[in-house]
């Protein structure tokens, strides 16, 4: 009895919580498109998402077409096909990894740096300061965040994509002794638009879940600085989930039939 | 508009959490230009009456009716309107660490009458000079700041705006006896001249009979005992004596076990 009453309480308390988060996620997108805006604000959280990940998006994106190369190399030499390292370079970089690691790296670093702020704002006071002084805190805090990083992420990826591709490239020419102009006639001959459309939706997509969850479990959290710390946790780790769900269900809404 | 009818009314007003149930039937009328001052034990629920007050908190039940409209209940524009009225001092200061001093103290300036950053400024300055800060400190970011200093931020952040109600948590607590009498008196002078109405919570009892006009004791979830600042001391209440006199004997028992 005890035990069915657990599993029913788990589930109601589930249902709940993703009521509060659906509930939260259309606040923040009405907050987006209600004035006041705060043009200041997104553009300081565009430079803090885009310009920062940079590097650390930029050293995944290199070592990841680096290891590419070099796998799919040995791995295809077993069945002759190692000429086709470009192809498949080009188009995990461009559909899968190039999105997905990028997400991953930028849920590390954003998720947490935004359940971090907002908790601690929350455990603080400062949110309800916010709201005494004529300022909503969906529009002044989430609203710029959920924007800049659903605008900002697509372009980290088109970059992380070019870098990822430069890097297979090095390693296939240096080291496994590919023609330079045949390996990129190839890379460029056989990538369809389709390729790099879905990866930058996926971005955006990723990038609204990233800010999503660090607003959300920053504005509910609870108790002082043990509070903050469990919701940065559990934004870093509920975003990545995210990521990686949403990630199936937009692949299979752009290349399933 | 009805000179006799408050600014706040409040009226059975409870709140819970969990299973504790620190407020149990508020009934509180603070008149307009009127400086109340509530005073209570330690965790008795003070600050949750001005969060439920503010509408930071819903309370369970009861009604709040400032100006004599209900505001129990309101959302969205409705309570922007309503907060709009409102200075809010917190406990802890609340500053936006983000910001500068400065900004902080004009952030409703800003943000909530829309003047421009220069303008908003210069009243920022004005307003941390009337609490003894200089402009070197207004280029400062709070955490440089000491605690004290942070508070009369808070104290010059909310007055910025020379609001209609002014609620103060603590506002001398963290001070010295000097920089307290200032805030006193900072405080008296945006009642009587500015004609705010303010509701003030504090243990120092100094304080207390300087900025009141009324005073009130919360203990056990209601409100004990109110009256003019003048009868504090012949209450005939045995609750408020003791607090008063800061007595650890009586009919107030702190849980606490010897060592
Ligand atoms: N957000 C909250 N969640 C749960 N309990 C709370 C919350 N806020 C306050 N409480 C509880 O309500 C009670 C009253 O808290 P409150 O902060 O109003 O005390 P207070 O009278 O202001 O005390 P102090 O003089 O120490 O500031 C406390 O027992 C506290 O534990
Ligand atoms: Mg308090």
């Amino acid at each position: 009895m005890a035990f069915l009453q657990a599993i029913g309480h788990t589930f109601l308390n589930g249902v709940e919580t993703l009521g509060r988060l659906i509930l939260f996620a259309l606040d923040g997108l009405l907050a987006i498109v209600r004035p006041p805006y705060y043009p200041r604000l997104i553009l300081k959280q565009m430079i803090e998402i885009g310009y920062y990940s940079l590097p650390v998006v930029g050293l995944t994106a290199v070592f990841t077409g680096m290891v590419l190369a070099l796998q799919s190399f040995t791995g295809f030499a077993r069945f002759s096909a190692e000429s086709a390292i470009p192809q498949v370079v080009v188009v995990s970089l461009t559909r899968e990894l190039g999105p997905v690691l990028a997400g991953l790296m930028v849920a590390g670093r954003i998720g947490a740096a935004m359940a971090a702020e907002i908790g601690t704002m929350r455990v603080t006071d400062q949110i309800d300061a916010l709201s005494t002084l004529s300022t909503n805190p969906m529009r002044y805090l989430v609203a710029p965040r959920l924007l800049a990083a659903t605008a900002t992420l697509p372009f980290l990826v088109l970059i992380a994509d070019i870098i990822g591709i430069f890097g297979g490239y090095i390693v296939s020419i240096y080291k496994l002794g590919f023609n330079p102009g045949i390996y990129i006639h190839n890379t460029l001959s056989f990538l369809e638009p389709l390729d790099v459309i879905s990866g930058l939706v996926k971005a955006a997509v990723f990038g609204f879940m990233i800010a999503l969850m660090g607003c959300y479990h920053g504005f509910h959290s609870r108790g002082g600085a043990q509070g903050v710390g469990g919701a940065t946790t559990n934004a870093v780790v509920s975003a990545s989930i995210l990521i990686l769900i949403s990630n199936y269900i937009v692949t299979e809404l752009f290349f399933a039939r | 508009m009805n000179d006799r009818q408050p600014k706040i009314a409040i009226r059975g007003l409870t709140k819970s959490f969990g299973l504790k149930a620190v407020l149990k039937g508020i009934d509180l009328d603070i008149a307009v230009g009127e400086s109340l001052v509530v005073i209570g034990g330690s965790g008795t629920g003070k600050s949750v009456l001005i969060k439920c007050i503010l509408g930071l908190m819903t309370p369970d039940s009861g009604s709040i009716k400032i100006d004599g409209e209900e505001t129990v209940g309101l959302n969205g524009g409705e309570r922007e309107r309503i907060m709009a009225k409102f200075g809010m001092l917190f406990q802890g200061s609340a500053l936006f660490d983000s910001l500068p001093v400065w900004e902080n103290v004009g952030f409703g300036l800003i943000a909530g009458d829309g003047k421009p950053r220069r303008e908003a400024k210069e009243v920022a300055l004005r307003k941390l000079a009337a609490v003894g800060l200089g402009p070197d400190v207004a280029e400062l970011h709070p955490a440089e700041l000491s605690g004290g200093m942070q508070k009369r931020v808070a104290l010059a952040r909310a007055i910025a705006r020379e609001p209609e109600i002014i609620f103060f948590d603590e506002p001398t607590t963290g001070l010295d006896p000097i920089m307290s009498d200032v805030i006193n008196d900072l405080i008296r002078k945006c009642v009587g001249e500015l004609g705010a109405t303010a509701l003030s919570i504090t243990h120092d009892m100094a304080s207390a009979r300087r900025i009141a006009h009324r005073i009130a004791m919360i203990y056990g979830g209601r409100i004990i005992w109110q009256g003019p600042v003048a009868a504090i001391d012949s209450s005939g209440n045995d609750h408020v004596d003791q607090f008063i006199h800061g007595r650890a004997e009586g009919p107030i028992k702190m849980p606490v076990r010897p060592l």
